[in-house]
């Protein structure tokens, strides 16, 4: 059902962008998406070590994510704030549809294969549900987590932990439930698994 | 639909958006060349154009003719000065470039003919363009500073001001330089590469020496008032260097205190300003920009000494067919930034490609940043995003801005270990790989 209704609005978006292409004075979502490579990467792969890679995003995390950056008191960040506020919805949306549909390109990190390991243990138990895949799927809504860079997964988890951000009521229990069980290396754990992944 | 996977499903979709939109699936089945484009100068701008006209049309040829071997990037050069990394790390090559096709000619261009469209080399060739790309960079204004010349800049008072040898040099006289010294540097006035460069490099040298020679100082003569990001850096050389106290690593003269500089002695390493003269151990002088020397020989250049463009594409309000770039062009309200000559870049490669296929150009949209770094974990940014009003580029109201003067020191470490992944990220975006 899920997958249906992505479908649906793939489908329906990607239809959009042609015809808001044709018409020539429209900026197109290849001409916003070339300006976030600098930070970025090409086409959304970062090279590392900290900014996030966007390829392959979901597209409605990829809105949220934007909207959120541009609400006041809205989602910590040290610079996408000031640069979300450059943009329509309408732009989000172009840019959405188009890193959704770029590939992934995962960049080699230094992890700790010990570390590497556990977390895959304690992603399956305590992650897996809402980012599945080992954390390779979009189709949650919830962020690539397999191949991100880690120091940006320290960050955001450290933002998560500190009210910076505002941590999904679910995801927040699974947290708390990890580091009572597991104490505070879980988390270093998890972060090497995804760092580990190709 | 069950037969087709998602994901494979979203790359077909996605390719055939991409060519639909640029309408050269025609072009791309003949297997033709759809116009030949003279890029001239391989830094910032004149990379970036290159990958990006290919990226839209490997149908496109695409010549970029550059002197040098190997381009050193400007950008995290002044950590090569303060020894925070080495000159290796901040050199690229063109065989990326070449891999996707692009053609490079080891040549300098001393002159664009705009009516037989070709483009004189040093080398005695004669290179014809359907279109040409200009982006040489930056010349100094060496006749406002009496005494300095390439050829001081050479031996004795580096500008550093273009990466490569001159960073080195830098780099060698401070290690060179007894504890005690004097490090003079002369930022010029507007408009200029980088604003928020020179003080940067304050910073970072003042860091080198405050973990080596700490009873030696920084002396910035200013040709002006103000500065970018001034605030901030005022804030950060208070926490980290005691600006403002008599133990201060930094000192800075604005220009109506007696900043400017008017001339200097490279026999006495004495600098001759408008109220007193000055004795320095290192003495760095940035001197006074214009447009990259072919930009006057082309006649690309207004009565400024930079580049008129017509904004939408960057195309020369003086030459037809011939696009201007960079720190050469004038893009404000965009500053004379590396962002800013690969956001050009990449507005005037679709430009150029659309009207080779006889199409109308797309509607502009930019960004830029520009990351300063105070100590090697103290990094701030100034940002902006910018779209076209229908005649100029404007600035989007509401984006853009400061790091905050209140941002925690975990924050500030945050912002230079990005400011490491923006250069890691625009490198690549430039160069490829
Ligand atoms: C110390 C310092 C720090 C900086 N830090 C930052 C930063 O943090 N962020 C940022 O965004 N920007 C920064 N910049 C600015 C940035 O480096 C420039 O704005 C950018 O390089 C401009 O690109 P360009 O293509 O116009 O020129 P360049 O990158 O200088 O490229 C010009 C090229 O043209 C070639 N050339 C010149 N004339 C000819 C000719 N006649 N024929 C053939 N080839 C020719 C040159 O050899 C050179 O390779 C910094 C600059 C300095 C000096
Ligand atoms: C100057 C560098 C810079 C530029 C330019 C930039 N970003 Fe970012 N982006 C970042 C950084 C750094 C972060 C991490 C949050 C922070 O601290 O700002 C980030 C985070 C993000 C995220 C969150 C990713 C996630 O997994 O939740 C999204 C989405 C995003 N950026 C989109 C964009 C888009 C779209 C553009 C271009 C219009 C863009 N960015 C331009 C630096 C940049
Ligand atoms: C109940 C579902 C759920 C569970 C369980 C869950 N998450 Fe999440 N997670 C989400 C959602 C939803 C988001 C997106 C939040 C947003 O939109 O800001 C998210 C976001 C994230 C992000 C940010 C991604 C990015 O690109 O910025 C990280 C990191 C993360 N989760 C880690 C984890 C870890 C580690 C676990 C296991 C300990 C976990 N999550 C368990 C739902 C969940």
């Amino acid at each position: 059902m899920k997958v249906n209704k992505k479908l649906l609005t793939l489908l329906i978006i990607g239809g959009m962008s042609v015809s808001a292409n044709s018409m020539a004075e429209t900026t197109t979502a290849q001409a916003l998406a070339n300006t976030c490579a600098g930070c970025h990467g090409t086409d959304g792969s970062s090279n590392g070590p900290a900014t996030p890679s966007l390829a392959g995003i979901s597209v409605d995390y990829f809105k949220d994510a934007m909207a959120d950056y541009k609400a006041k008191d809205g989602r910590y960040s040290t610079i996408m704030s000031r640069i979300a506020k450059g943009y329509s919805e309408e732009e989000i949306a172009l840019m959405a549809d188009y890193f959704s549909k770029q590939t992934f390109v995962r960049k080699e990190q230094q992890f700790d294969p010990k570390l590497a390991k556990q977390g895959g243990k304690l992603h399956r138990k305590y992650c897996e549900k809402c980012h599945e895949d080992g954390g390779r799927s979009s189709e949650d809504d919830a962020g690539i987590l397999a191949g991100q860079w880690m120091d940006y997964l320290h960050y955001t988890m450290d933002d998560f932990k500190n009210g910076r951000r505002d941590i999904p009521k679910k995801m927040k229990k699974k947290v708390s439930k990890l580091e009572k069980d597991k104490g505070p290396e879980a988390l270093e754990a998890l972060i090497n698994y995804y760092g580990s992944q190709k | 639909m069950s037969g087709i996977s998602r994901r494979h499903f979203i790359q077909i979709t996605g390719g055939a958006a991409a060519v639909s939109t640029l309408g050269f699936s025609n072009i791309l089945l003949a297997g033709k060349s759809a116009g030949h484009v003279v890029i001239i100068g391989g830094g910032i701008g004149g990379a970036t154009a290159a990958r990006y006209i290919k990226r839209a049309d490997p149908a496109v040829d695409v010549t970029i003719i550059e002197p040098n071997a190997n381009y050193y990037t400007c950008f995290m050069s002044n950590e090569v000065i303060s020894g925070e990394r080495s000159i290796d790390s901040i050199k690229f090559g063109y065989q990326n470039l070449e891999s996707m096709g692009v053609k490079i000619v080891r040549d300098y261009a001393t002159n664009i003919d705009a009516g037989k469209k070709q483009v004189a080399t040093k080398g005695n060739s004669n290179i014809a363009y359907d279109r040409c790309i200009v982006s040489p960079g930056v010349d100094f204004k060496w006749e406002m500073i009496e005494g300095y010349d390439a050829k001081v800049a050479a031996e004795k008072i580096p500008h550093a001001w273009k990466a490569g040898p001159q960073t080195v040099m830098l780099r060698k006289q401070l290690e060179a330089m007894k504890d005690d010294g004097t490090v003079i540097i002369a930022p010029p006035p507007n408009p200029f590469r980088c604003p928020p460069g020179p003080y940067e490099r304050a910073s970072q040298i003042a860091w080198y020496l405050k973990h080596n020679k700490p009873k030696s100082k920084v002396l910035i003569l200013d040709a002006k008032d103000k500065f970018s990001k001034f605030g901030l850096f005022m804030q950060g050389w208070k926490k980290h260097y005691d600006y403002g106290t008599d133990n201060s690593m930094i000192e800075w003269v604005k220009g109506t205190e007696g900043g400017i500089i008017e001339g200097v002695n490279p026999a006495t390493n004495t600098v001759i300003g408008s109220v007193s003269e000055y004795k320095g151990d290192v003495i760095n002088i940035i001197p006074a920009q214009k447009a990259g020397k072919i930009a006057f020989t082309a006649g690309l250049v207004n009565d400024t000494g930079w580049c008129p463009v017509d904004q939408k594409t960057f195309e020369s309000t003086i030459h037809k067919d011939v696009y201007v770039i960079g720190d050469s062009s004038v893009a404000s309200p965009l500053p004379k930034s590396g962002y800013s000559a690969n956001s050009e870049a990449k507005v005037c490669a679709a430009a150029v490609v659309a009207s080779l296929h006889g199409k109308p150009a797309g509607i502009p949209t930019l960004v830029n940043t520009c990351y300063s770094l105070i100590t090697p974990e103290d990094g701030i940014s100034v940002a902006m995003v910018y779209n076209f009003d229908g005649k100029k580029i404007q600035k989007v109201k509401g984006s853009g801005g400061l790091t905050p003067m209140d941002s925690s020191p975990a924050m500030r470490k945050r912002e230079a270990n990005y400011a490491h992944s923006w250069f890691n990220n625009i490198t690549h975006d430039t160069f490829g790989g």
